[in-house]
């Protein structure tokens, strides 16, 4: 069977050592920067295109479970000492054991409902925590210093690379999970009952199961994702970690590079990451929400002229030129 | 005491006031081919659905191979070796044939190549093996409705629910889809199937049921359903009645 390029190994292989290169070449702490808010937001696109990507079931509220990953590691190193390695996974667990519990009654709900019933999550958790005293409300916690090193995943501010390089890790972790899930039963029963519920169930894949699975499995990875959030900020309140905003440049990150694929959320952080931070440069304060009125204008142009995404209008390009090479080889065939 | 693999037992649906089905019990024996025919409307699908679980009857029961399947999930009813084809056919668009019958594959495996073998040998059997890399979504109707088997043949199943596999297809086609179907009875596959077209299920139906406004009002051999007055004028049509009298 011919390779698609979004199942050839090699090819992610060779993006992956550009992305990790690249802020290792150029030593600029402001493009490092910029780099690892790309590959962060790449990671929580891949984790989000998990659910809502291969399995369809669009969610509105996942800062809900990057927020619960922040605070989990903040609290955890700032009441207990532990460090942010444990308190990452115990995070990414709180969040799945939150991610069963809200998704369960949720997925009753489909379509537009399901999106509403997350985005209500959200919400519900950024006012939780806003009255939470007990991890300081509205004020926020900020991290107690540590020494620095990998142990407490604390730099001194100017080493941007070490930070880059615990978030490449949990890209990469991200990138494997979404590869391993697209290529096995998983992926093949999430893409099942993306199309067709009625026809997934009568070939007997039990439908909110493998949905919860997409769900827990996407609530870990974006948990992670803001445990290393908070480290690298030093300083975490509700309104940063469980902003809608949040949730919705994760689903605009990965509509606009491509849905299901996993080069999706790259593209797509590729292009709006630095997009906004630099909107945010030239506008100063006053350039808050204006990268959002982008994402949004882009967002209506890639769905109305290319709804697979950035990623699909490459794909299409790369076909187009397969096709050309086969006619000049004279030996085209079927290429549909 | 004869053993039945399914027992359709007094199964009633209702849609609110509307009764689709009223009271309909039948049984089907291991190795037969029992086809279910009736007017439009007539609630052939509504039974599909209520036996394989998309609906929970109002009341009644159903039984598959002893086992009480009444209001069971669709999923688990699959995973006992019963499984169904929709009307309108649900080939699942963005994956490939292969894909597609590997998906039903992966009910009895977890393995990946597993799934690809049992997938290439269904496709093999089912004459689509030269479309596997096609995405399904550019299939002809004739292939969509290949595949609706294709993939349930790929659950490894005891019993098949066939509804409508051979409307919109032409007259090759319906013969092979015949073929197909007497093929697999001879290798002990059970049936259960819903038609309009009586040319091509009369001659390969072990019995026939017939049913009009959700109710059972025959359940014969073939022969004397298509003699049977009632059953022709009232629910084949008067064409069909017709053309039968002119023979
Ligand atoms: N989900 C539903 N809700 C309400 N009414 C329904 C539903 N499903 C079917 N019906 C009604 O039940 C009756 C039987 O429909 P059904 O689809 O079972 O008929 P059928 O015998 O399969 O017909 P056809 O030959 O046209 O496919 C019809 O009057 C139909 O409108
Ligand atoms: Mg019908």
């Amino acid at each position: 069977m011919e390779k698609s390029i979004t199942n050839n190994k090699k090819m992610i292989g060779v993006v992956l050592l550009i992305i990790l290169a690249l802020p290792i070449i150029v030593q600029d702490n402001n493009f490092r920067h910029i780099m690892i808010l790309f590959v962060l937001y790449a990671a929580l696109g891949e984790a989000w295109n998990i659910i809502t990507g291969y399995a369809g079931q669009t969610s509105f509220g996942h800062a809900a479970f990057f927020g619960i990953g922040a605070y989990t590691s903040t609290v955890l190193l700032w009441k207990f000492d532990i460090i942010p390695w444990i308190g990452m996974l115990i995070g990414g667990i709180i969040a799945v054991v939150v991610a069963i519990i809200v998704s369960y009654p949720a997925f009753k709900l489909t379509g537009h409902y399901f999106a509403i019933a997350t985005l209500a999550i959200g919400e519900i958790m950024l006012q939780l925590f806003v009255s939470w005293e007990y991890v300081e409300g509205a004020t926020g916690i900020m991290l107690p210093i540590k020494e620095n090193g990998y142990k407490y995943m604390q730099f001194h501010p100017m080493n941007k690379l070490s930070y880059y390089y615990i978030v490449f890790g949990l890209f990469v972790i991200t990138v494997i999970t979404a590869y391993i899930v697209g290529n096995s039963k998983m992926g093949f029963y999430l893409k099942a009952i993306k199309e067709n519920p009625d026809a997934a169930q009568s070939i007997g894949i039990n439908v909110t199961r493998y949905k919860l699975y997409a769900m827990m499995v996407s609530a870990f990875l974006t948990a992670i994702v803001g445990s290393f959030y908070a480290q690298y900020v030093t300083y975490i309140d509700p309104f940063m970690v469980f902003p809608l905003a949040l949730s919705m440049q994760i689903v605009l990150i990965t509509v606009i590079g491509g849905l299901g694929n996993i080069y999706g959320p790259i593209l797509g952080a590729a292009i709006l990451i630095p997009l906004s931070q630099y909107t945010r440069i030239i506008f100063g304060g006053t350039g808050k929400g204006l990268d959002l009125i982008i994402f949004g204008a882009l967002v209506v142009i890639v769905t109305i002229f290319q709804p697979n995404g950035l990623v699909g209008l490459f794909e299409n390009l790369f076909k187009k030129i397969k096709k050309k090479e086969a006619i000049n080889d004279g030996k085209l065939h079927d290429v549909s | 005491m004869e053993s039945y693999m399914m027992s359709v037992d007094n199964v009633t649906m209702k849609f609110g006031s509307l009764v689709a089905n009223s009271n309909v019990s039948f049984n089907v024996k291991e190795g037969e081919i029992v086809s279910l025919i009736g007017p439009n409307g007539a609630g052939k699908t509504t039974l599909f659905n209520c036996v394989t679980g998309f609906y929970k009857p109002s009341s009644g029961k159903v039984i598959f191979n002893g086992a009480d399947i009444t209001g069971v999930r669709p999923d688990k009813i699959a995973k006992l070796g019963l499984t169904r084809t929709f009307q309108i056919v649900k080939p699942l668009k963005s994956m490939t044939v292969k894909e597609n019958i590997m998906t039903g594959a992966f009910i009895r495996t977890n393995k990946f190549s597993e799934a690809e073998k049992i997938a290439e040998e269904v496709m093999e059997r089912i004459n689509l093996i030269e479309k596997r890399d096609y995405l399904s979504s550019s299939l002809t109707i004739a292939d969509k409705k290949r595949l609706e088997i294709a993939r349930i043949l790929a659950t490894q199943p005891k019993m098949i629910m066939l509804d409508e596999a051979m409307a919109g297809l032409n007259q090759t086609e319906i013969k092979e889809v015949m073929k197909l179907i007497v093929t697999l009875n001879k290798q002990g596959m059970t049936f259960v199937i819903v038609e309009h077209i009586m040319e091509a299920i009369m001659p390969i139906s072990d019995r026939v049921v017939v049913l009009n406004a959700g109710v059972k009002i025959l359940e014969d051999i073939p022969q004397n359903v298509v003699n049977n007055d009632e059953v022709i004028k009232a629910y084949l049509g008067e064409k069909y009645h017709a053309k039968n009298q002119k023979s």
